[in-house]
């Protein structure tokens, strides 16, 4: 499975508001009428349920999907599906009859929580399109399968937190200047009011998150999937305009401390010899800040940075550039990554 | 400033009283060693996941009296999911369902709780493809059914007669198909 390594990155590339919306993602949880859910279900049925859908469904053998068995890799092959967004950590790292299977941006996790969990993953704020995407491959898959479906309650899934849609769509968005001026606090109070939730990307609530934020939906059932990403679209396109207007009020009054502590954090990343992931990712979203905002020359990181050093100073990502290294020599490729793209 | 009793370093932040044996000892703890011997954990909990919540507010009884827990109780180890075997109780520890009938099985208890987690009972979003149109007819034959119900009420006759030729019409092109 040596493919695992070239997997692309699905962060990188174009995409509309990326300043503000690092990436989107929409996910679709399914389930098959004729089998217990894969909590309830032993391994003989799970290894059936692969089993299944492996014969079943057309689309998953045409050429352009990858059809793998989870104890097929080895751990770091994984870890870097983990690290690229494609699987869930409990996918990675629970070797009990799970399969994956993928297609460019497109993965659909086999006997995770629920037995599909079809998900779909682009550079910046997209999620009319990937819907459509996603749409037409459950269709295809539907084609092959009985999903459990009712009709008051829509699709059934192990938890009932997804059930109705079983969609969750969720946006990374980088709002530094609202942590900044603590304004992100008011408008994350409000959003739980628009059925929407919010936690941090790296080190919950704490201050070093360096201003990443996943925003989903919360509720699945009683809204179709337009009215969910409608609803999400009016609300990010609030979020998006009020994060670039601090961004513009603090370059307008506070120029020289965000200058500075952009300009810093380019400094540790250029010249220090060995760096932490979290350290790494704070500093990151800090030039990244710089960079959106002008206030580092264009010249001085590649375009694309943060999307690519997002994952590429993740641990198995590291790993796969040298072999047998330890956590020390992690830290220093990790910073030796970083100043490759930083020019 | 107090200093940490255990690594005598740092500034104490968590004071603690246990009582051992009926004997009172007072503890005086930096945030680290505090959360190095177990005795608080600041770091978020990180898997305090979506089930353990739910299940967790599944089983909160802080609002309901005792005559309804005893109920509950006894309903709760009562009622079995034919299919797959699971009890209401081992869902709400888990947060997850065996099987799809699960929903039929705990029909009853699972509508405030949708109310909460939703805030609505009903699926409106996509159908699949197979049973689209089945389900679009039936959702439709029974909203006129209601309104023509509710013409009848209101001695609205002319009107209860239009709805009920519609209904014959789409039950006729239904069975054309």
């Amino acid at each position: 499975m040596n493919k695992v390594k070239e997997f692309n990155n699905p962060l990188i590339g174009k995409g509309p508001e990326k300043d503000v919306v690092v990436s989107s993602r929409i996910r679709l949880a399914r389930n098959l009428e004729n089998f217990l859910f894969p909590n309830k279900a032993d391994r003989k049925t799970r290894s059936e349920i692969i089993a299944f859908l492996k014969n079943n469904v057309e689309v998953f053998s045409s050429d352009d999907y990858m059809f793998m068995k989870m104890d097929q890799l080895d751990n770091i092959e994984k870890e870097l599906l983990y690290e690229k967004n494609f699987i869930s950590a409990e996918h990675a790292r629970e070797n009990s009859e799970r399969a994956l299977v993928i297609n460019d941006n497109i993965s659909v996790m086999i006997n995770e929580e629920d037995h599909l969990r079809i998900q779909i993953i682009s550079p910046g704020l997209n999620f009319n399109e990937l819907w459509e995407k996603i749409d037409l491959l459950d269709d295809k898959i539907e084609e092959d399968v009985d999903y459990a479906f009712s009709e008051k309650l829509g699709y059934l899934t192990s938890c009932p937190t997804n059930v109705g849609t079983g969609l969750r769509a969720s946006a990374m968005c980088h709002l530094p200047a609202l942590t900044l001026t603590g304004r992100l606090r008011n408008i994350l109070g409000a959003i739980g009011k628009f059925g929407l939730t919010v936690r941090g990307v790296y080190g919950e609530g704490s201050s070093s998150s360096g201003g990443l934020y996943q925003i989903s939906n919360q509720i699945t059932l009683g809204h179709s999937e337009k009215e969910i990403i409608e609803n999400l679209y009016s609300i990010l396109g609030h979020i998006i305009y009020e994060e670039r207007k601090s961004r513009q009020l603090l370059i307008n009054n506070k120029y020289d401390n965000i200058k500075d502590s952009v300009q810093r954090s380019l400094g540790i990343l250029k010249y220090s010899h060995q760096i932490e992931e979290e350290e790494a990712l704070k500093l990151l979203a800090k030039v990244k800040f710089g960079h959106d905002t002008g206030l580092i020359e264009k010249g001085d990181v590649e375009n694309d940075f943060f999307s690519d050093l997002l994952i590429n100073v993740r641990p198995a990502h590291l790993q796969i550039s040298e072999e047998n290294i330890d956590q020390e020599n992690l830290n220093i490729i990790r910073s030796e990554v970083i100043k490759n793209k930083l020019i | 400033m107090m200093l940490c009793d255990r690594c005598k370093k740092n500034e104490a932040v968590v004071y603690l009283t246990k009582i051992v044996n009926g004997h009172k000892q007072e503890l005086h703890l930096c945030e680290k060693c505090a959360e190095e011997t177990g005795h608080i954990n600041f770091a978020p909990d990180n898997n305090l996941s979506f089930q353990k919540f739910l299940s967790g507010v599944l089983n909160s009884h802080l609002f309901e009296n005792e005559k309804e827990i005893k109920d509950n109780n006894n309903s709760k180890s009562r009622k079995v999911c034919s299919r797959c075997g699971s009890s209401f109780e081992e869902f709400s520890q888990k947060g997850l369902f065996g099987c799809a009938e699960c929903y039929d099985a705990f029909s009853e208890k699972l509508e405030p709780l949708m109310k909460r987690i939703h805030g609505s009972t009903y699926h409106s979003g996509k159908i699949p493809r197979k049973i689209r149109d089945t389900v679009k007819y039936r959702r439709d034959i029974n909203k006129l059914k209601k309104l023509m119900d509710e013409a009848v009420a209101e001695e609205n006759f002319e009107k209860a007669a239009e709805i009920r030729d519609k209904i014959r019409v789409i039950k006729n092109s239904m069975e054309e198909d």
